[in-house]
């Protein structure tokens, strides 16, 4: 059984209440922080321990503080992206839900480090109750001295507030996020200047996920050096997964990163296995934009080396027969589940998200959705799946930010893995309207590779 | 494009609803203030059920911009609705993970108890339902959302649907 | 700062773009752009089809950058190596931006005012396919008048924003703005509101299609049935610089726009009074014909006098039929 660093006291009763979350050493970390350490050694030990961005693309938490720009007189931003919507992906609001105050506590430990005064969580509107939830816990926070004016008496001041989204999924990407917070559209920024030269209010800025902020207050308390012994490689510490889909047992579990991604699957401590008793025949690792990958090839590498849940091992084999860890949204199919539906949904998805100021992306999110929608409807025809491998391809790296990479992986890795399950629904049009492909090969033990 | 009849209802903000907009003001650095569009938006549309032309047209006098900035925003995002919609709105999650546990069965099921399709209004005037984009709730699918004050239902069945649609119309009675 | 773009080098002051550095060499290596405009801050980055290849960082870091960029918003660093048209990839993925911007036009050019002069048309015939491979009906929008002398064809819009910029940085207050996102995103005052100052036509004339067009020349002749000409007027606005083209047909100025250059960029803007009201002749101090590049479609049957070949001079009826060719030649 791995340590739980951030979810350790999930099940204490009002846990969500400052008194409580205090009296179970909640809000040590700022004391230590703020009295005991300068700026820079809070950044120091976030650098040791080696903390990806928990968000989706794993960038090291500490040296993207590090980049900070800190010009003299120029206010330097902290902001929480709390934009969750990646499907899958359901963490965040977890912990907004039930440890409020464990943001909050990272949040001030951040933006100590980081030397703002200044700090806002950009949480997705659609989560008023997180909002409210969140809005309360800052109130009891500041009347505790923890936050506001000369923060325990150490002269730090800040400020914290919760700025509620209007529904779209583009925020997500950090410099739409700062537009969307600067009031505006969420158009994604053409970067550079990335935002820890100019982010908010053209002001050096760091752009952090829930969770991300939230793992800073174990950092903090134990040490960064202490953090990089959990986990394996360059993938350290405990890593959130939200686990959906057909499972057993679905629900956010902290893992040390590692686990082996059978156990995770199918032990009781977490997943619990296939609900039903059906089989597994599919797996999306981190969130809709990673590649899916069929139940053979996430259970083994194509090296058939057990798979870890690690950024290492998940993306093991590149896009031919890996994915990546993405944002910890662990989704199950079981052997009932259409590929070409879900990916037409997901297709879908990209195509309502696509921001819309970019051309491939803009046109290129709709054409694919419309050509899966008609495979799935039973009027695709064979070259539809090479085109649409090809639009993926003139999407992919050629927009202004990475949704369209998002939007083109499912399809492409979809049709990879899958393609005979695509090529049925157009040589068996009227049976796949009417029944599931099934299981296929899909779970049958891998080829082993000889040299 | 709106008719006139949509556009041109008179929309007076009240004092309290004003103090609210002044403190969200006030989270934002000076000449900042567009900073505060996306809440006072939701402010407006928690008031007046949706966010009209003279109303958009308010906001926009309220924090010195051009209206067509307000728009613009009020357009690009999902939660803002920019014609009436019934007093409660139904936000079933469509996505992926839903979908595969059973989204659109209820989105179907929903359907047919309201009586009206996506995005109309039943003729009492107190419900709307459409099916959205992922909720960030995916274990717990199929799940449903409803404003104005977004609350949220989980792992939903046929009789759950029944259950929160009648409770929704006991509370709009009282 | 020194570049190398497709082999030519360059020396160029830090901050430029790769797109401002390729112009200033010139000729075919210059990365077409359908969203950046010079005069415009903050445009450029979102057609995506100035995208080139980087194939070295810099001198300090002569890393290649891992995508294609965006030119015209990538700045240079000394030492930088870029591939345009020497690169399949950057010829592939300008293909599929050129596809993925057409799969939406409607492709009415013959009935285009825009035709002959539209940038869309020019990238088409350049990068396009001759066949489209998109089978869905196409996205159509209703035409609509934003005020009495523009009329918005958003079905022909590709989304450049370039005639916010000119509403947010030429006129003194923005009335219209991009509604809706993603592909239902459209270019709108939202209710109906006359887009009407001092400086508004200018967003025909940044228009790299034809969605934004000037009614006074609507269906008034085809670009290319038109002289140019060069004219100016001492103009009573303060910002307007009031050098204009004069299109004539006949006697007749049939349109007034500003002077582009050769990247289809107004040199300077003009005020609505100059390029509405004037129509006059003797509005206008002629300064001569307008050089149009001999690669363009407006300077077909202008400038070069016709040169029949000798089988159409004697055959009676080819002289028939090119009768109005050889009248073109002795009025010019």
């Amino acid at each position: 059984m791995g340590r739980k660093l951030l979810l350790e006291h999930i099940n204490v009763p009002g846990i969500n209440t400052f008194d409580v979350y205090r009296s179970k050493g909640g809000y040590a970390a700022v004391e230590k922080a703020l009295k005991t350490l300068t700026p820079d050694e809070v950044v120091e030990e976030v650098k040791k321990s080696g903390l990806r961005g928990r968000g989706g693309a794993g960038f090291p938490t500490g040296m993207k503080w590090s980049f900070l720009a800190k010009p003299e007189g120029v206010a330097r931003y902290l902001v929480c992206n709390a934009d969750e919507s990646e499907p899958g992906t359901f963490k965040d609001r977890f912990l907004m839900t039930y440890l409020p105050h464990l943001l909050i506590e990272g949040m001030i430990v951040a933006s100590f480090a980081l030397g703002a005064k200044t700090s806002y969580i950009y949480v997705r509107g659609e989560m008023m109750p997180q909002i409210r939830i969140l809005e309360k816990a800052i109130a009891e926070a500041k009347a505790k001295g923890f936050l506001g004016k000369n923060i325990l008496g150490t002269g730090y001041d800040l400020e914290l507030y919760v700025q509620p989204g209007g529904g779209a999924y583009i925020c997500g990407e950090e410099t739409a996020l700062l537009e969307s917070l600067e009031g505006k559209r969420g158009n994604p920024r053409i970067k550079p200047p990335f935002p820890a030269i100019a982010g908010l209010y053209g002001c050096p800025t760091v752009v952090n996920n829930v969770e991300s902020i939230a793992a800073v207050v174990p950092i903090i308390n134990e040490g960064g050096d202490e953090y990089a012994k959990l986990g394996i490689g360059r993938s350290t510490g405990t890593k959130l997964i939200s686990a959906g889909g057909n499972l057993k047992n679905p629900g956010v579990y902290e893992i040390d990163l590692g686990l082996p991604a059978e156990e995770f699957l199918y032990s009781d401590e977490y997943c619990g296995g296939i609900a039903n008793g059906k089989r597994l025949k599919a797996v999306v690792a981190g969130g809709s934009s990673v590649p899916i990958l069929p139940a053979n090839l996430f259970l083994k590498t194509i090296n058939n080396e057990a798979r870890l849940m690690s950024y290492e091992s998940l993306a093991y084999g590149g896009f031919v027969s890996g994915t990546m860890m993405g944002s910890g949204g662990f989704i199950a199919y079981d052997e009932d589940q259409c590929i070409v539906r879900n990916t037409w949904n997901f297709a879908r998805f990209y195509h309502h998200e696509s921001c819309g100021q970019c051309s491939p992306c803009r046109e290129g999110t709709g054409w694919m959705e419309k050509v899966l929608h008609r495979l799935e409807y039973g009027h695709g025809k064979m070259s539809d799946m090479d085109l649409l491998v090809d639009v993926s391809k003139k999407i992919e790296g050629n927009t202004i930010c990475p949704l369209g990479d998002a939007a083109a992986w499912p399809v492409a890795s979809a049709i990879r893995h899958f393609r005979d399950e695509f090529e049925w629904h157009v040589t068996d049009a009227a049976t796949a309207v009417t029944r599931n492909y099934g299981i296929a090969h899909y779970a049958d033990p891998l080829n082993t590779v000889v040299a | 494009m709106l008719s006139v009849q949509d556009t041109n209802m008179p929309v007076t903000f009240t004092p309290e609803l004003i103090s609210k907009f002044a403190d969200i003001v006030s989270r934002y650095p000076e000449g900042k203030q567009k900073s505060a569009l996306l809440p006072i938006l939701h402010l407006v549309q928690a008031e007046f059920g949706w966010v009209s032309v003279p109303a958009m047209d308010k906001v926009a006098e309220y924090l010195s911009i051009q209206p067509i900035e307000v728009y613009e925003v009020a357009s690009f995002y999902t939660m803002y609705f920019l014609k009436p919609q019934g007093k409660y709105m139904l936000e079933v999650c469509r996505t992926g993970p839903c979908e595969i546990v059973g989204a659109g069965k209820i989105m179907n099921y929903i359907e047919q108890k309201l009586g009206v399709k996506e995005g109309d209004v039943t003729e009492d005037g107190l419900f709307s339902w459409r099916g959205v984009e992922c909720l960030a709730a995916c274990g717990f699918g199929p799940v449903l959302q409803i404003s104005p004050e977004y609350t949220f239902y989980e792992k939903l069945t046929p009789e759950s649907v029944d259950t929160l649609i009648s409770d929704l119309k006991a509370k709009a009675k009282n | 700062m020194k570049v190398t773009i497709d082999g030519f080098p360059i020396e160029v002051e830090a901050g430029t773009t790769i797109l401002n550095a390729a112009r200033l060499i010139g000729g075919d290596i210059v990365p077409p752009a359908m969203c950046y405009y010079s005069k415009l801050e903050g445009t450029g980055g979102k057609c995506r089809t100035c995208l080139v290849q980087v194939s070295k960082g810099s001198e300090k870091d002569p890393r290649p950058m891992p995508k294609l960029v965006a030119s015209c918003r990538t700045t240079v660093m000394d030492g930088m190596e870029v591939k345009n048209i020497t690169s399949p990839e950057v010829i592939e993925a300008r293909k599929g931006v050129v596809e993925m911007l057409l799969i939406n036009h409607p492709l009415d050019c013959p009935v285009c005012d825009q035709a002959g002069e539209c940038h869309l048309q020019d990238l088409g015939y350049e990068h396009g396919a001759a066949k489209t491979r998109y089978e869905f009906d196409r996205r159509t929008f209703e035409k609509i008048d934003i005020g009495d002398k523009i009329q918005l064809h958003m079905t022909r819009c590709i989304l450049c924003y370039r005639c916010v910029f000119v509403a947010d940085q030429i006129t003194d207050h923005r009335i219209h703005g991009i509604l809706n996102r993603g592909d239902h995103s459209e270019i709108s005052t939202y209710i109906q509101k006359a887009v009407d100052n001092d400086f508004s036509g200018n967003v025909i004339d940044v228009c790299p299609v034809g969605a934004l067009t000037d009614k006074t020349f609507r269906f008034k002749n085809r670009v290319w049935f038109t002289k140019p000409v060069e004219a100016h007027r001492e103009c009573e606005n303060p910002k307007c610089c009031g050098k204009v083209t004069l299109w004539y047909k006949g006697e007749d100025v049939i349109r007034v726009t500003a002077r582009k250059d050769e990247y289809g960029e107004a040199e300077e803007f003009i005020c609505n009074t100059c390029r509405f009201d004037k129509k006059k002749t003797s509005d206008w101090i002629i300064e001569g014909p307008r050089k149009v590049s001999h690669k363009s479609v407006i300077s077909s049957n202008h400038y070069d006098t016709l040169k029949p070949l000798p089988v159409v001079k004697t055959n009676p009826v080819l002289k028939e039929a090119n009768k109005e060719q050889f009248e073109r030649e002795t009025r010019l």
